[in-house]
């Protein structure tokens, strides 16, 4: 019993230590977002100043990541839902090799994704400074999580029969994607979206090697702030950045767990 | 006839996709590879190179310690908040897992504020002993940096794993007299496995990647990436830079497919 008292303990302590190592620099950082003079500590008093200035400095960098953000979940969903569903309906080596093929940009770090997008699209002067060259690294990161949501959905539920079933009624094979195989995907896609979204708005690695001084997004703005900037502003606009994901990942564990469900069902 | 074509519509924008932003800037990014002086020789130079060597042994040194470190951090958490209901536990698992959306940058950033010149760890000691601790911007920044953001990815996969683990097996076991550490080690870590290996081998790939969290702690860290950024921007050297994404994409994607290997198919979402 001592024993196994001993061990919650250790366990006890070894989560306390990870949340804390985790949590105190967010802390921090939040609090020094709001501080008037952070070396002085919150004594020297609590203000948004430094929120309003960030917002004056990078509110062009924000927009931009939303219009990305956005921009990339319309892409993963015109190319990643009717993806998923044609290599559900055809499991075999192909489209293995295709599943595996289009997942390689989440193993390949993405500077060396970006050095090849640079590789054939860097001569191409319009494309290569307007913001759908990030828009293209975005996709490119996100789709595979977009693809493995919806087919893990498919995957469980038995799309076979339902549209074997709904053939025999008449439907055309548009009918069946759009009436039986879309609304059983919905908790899959609504996961999938929130992820897509959530991680465009945070993309930093391939966004770094592909923007210009005109196309700079929320992350590379964090950036220059960190490099340039005095802590008060960067952690101002690290706390905007909190803002804005924290309900987007709330979300996304709540979509992840219903998706779960109806998968396990 | 129809079946066919319309299973060849609903995979035509992928197909697309894929041939003009990923087929074929991989191509090229081989290709630029062996467009240098010297061509293939290149790798051989690379290879041959205490510099760039030195930096990849480096960059899987850390990535490994860290996925290590995550793993026992991790599952020691996943089972324990896994196991116990108590208040406040879903609020540790939100803390737990609210990092996993952070760029490198931010990441990067909150080591500055442990550990950085003016960082809490250093304003502590200089109040309590009157010495400088500053370790953001060393090795030991850029472990815990990739620790920061491994910790909550490994965390989510184990525990979605330790939901699944058969508590008859632990009873069993418990009845026959297994004591806890036995327990451990012989019932709950087996079952673990997969988990383990594919969420370890998903921290190692995104460690060998970081990017972010190297720049922002910026200093003398000679990590892949930051070597492979370097060479490009600031020496020009295009097929150099090229070579090193095409050695540091292959070592991470060889890896990541042994785990599966390993773990039997059932690699977890990355990210």
């Amino acid at each position: 019993m001592t024993g196994r008292r001993w061990s919650l303990g250790f366990q006890l302590g070894v989560t306390l230590l990870a949340c804390a190592f985790l949590i105190t620099p967010a802390i921090l950082s939040i609090a020094a977002g709001v501080t008037v003079n952070y070396f002085r500590g919150l004594e020297s008093g609590v203000t948004l100043k430094w929120v309003v200035q960030v917002w004056e400095l990078y509110a062009d960098s924000i927009w931009l990541s939303l219009l990305i953000a956005v921009s990339c979940l319309a892409c993963t969903l015109v190319i990643g839902v009717p993806a998923a569903y044609a290599l559900a309906k055809n499991p075999g080596r192909l489209s293995r090799l295709i599943e595996e093929f289009v997942a390689l940009p989440v193993a390949i770090p993405g500077l060396a994704l970006a050095l090849a997008l640079l590789q054939v699209y860097g001569t191409m002067k319009g494309f290569r400074l307007s913001w759908t060259f990030i828009l293209v690294g975005h996709v490119l990161y996100t789709l595979p999580f977009m693809i493995r949501s919806v087919m893990a959905i498919f995957a469980v539920i038995d799309l076979k029969t339902l549209e074997e079933g709904a053939a025999t009624l008449g439907a055309s094979r548009w009918q069946r994607f759009r009436d039986i195989a879309l609304p059983s995907a919905v908790p899959g896609i609504l996961a999938g979206a929130l992820t897509v979204v959530t991680l465009s708005i945070g993309e930093f690695n391939l966004t770094w090697m592909l923007h210009t001084p005109i196309t700079k997004t929320l992350p590379v703005g964090l950036a220059d702030a960190y490099a340039s900037m005095r802590l008060e502003i960067a952690s101002a606009y690290t706390l905007i950045f909190f803002i804005m994901i924290a309900p987007l990942l709330m979300g996304m564990q709540m979509a992840a767990a219903r998706a779960q469900r109806v998968a396990g069902l | 006839m129809s079946r066919n074509s319309f299973t060849l519509l609903t995979a035509l924008p992928l197909a697309i996709f894929a041939l003009a932003f990923l087929a074929l800037p991989l191509v090229r990014l081989v290709g630029a590879s062996l467009e240098g002086e010297t061509g293939l020789a290149l790798y051989g130079e690379i290879l041959s190179n205490p510099r760039y060597l030195r930096s990849l042994w480096d960059t899987v040194l850390v990535s490994g310690a860290v996925s290590l470190t995550a793993l026992g951090i991790s599952t020691t958490a996943a089972l324990f908040l896994q196991r116990n209901r108590f208040a406040g536990r879903s609020l540790l698992i939100a803390v737990l897992s609210f990092p996993m959306a952070f760029p490198g940058v931010v990441v990067g950033f909150m080591i500055i504020l442990l550990g950085g010149r003016q960082g809490l760890i250093n304003d502590v000691t200089q109040d309590l002993f009157s010495t400088r601790t500053v370790f953001a911007y060393s090795m030991v920044g850029l472990f815990l940096g990739y620790l920061y953001f491994s910790i909550p990815r490994v965390l989510l996969t184990v525990m979605a794993a330790a939901e699944k683990l058969d508590p008859e097996l632990e009873e069993a076991a418990r009845s026959l007299g297994a004591g806890p550490l036995r327990l451990l080690r012989d019932v709950i870590l087996p079952g673990l496995a997969p988990a383990l290996v594919a969420s370890g081998a998903i921290a190692f790939a995104t460690a060998m990647g970081a990017f972010g969290t190297a720049f922002t702690l910026a200093t003398d860290i000679d990590v892949l990436p930051m070597v492979i950024y370097t060479e490009f921007t600031l020496a020009g050297n295009i097929a150099t830079a090229c070579a090193l994404s095409v050695i540091l994409g292959l070592v991470t994607w060889v890896l990541l497919l042994l785990a599966r290997q390993l773990a039997g198919g059932s690699v977890a979402a990355a990210g």
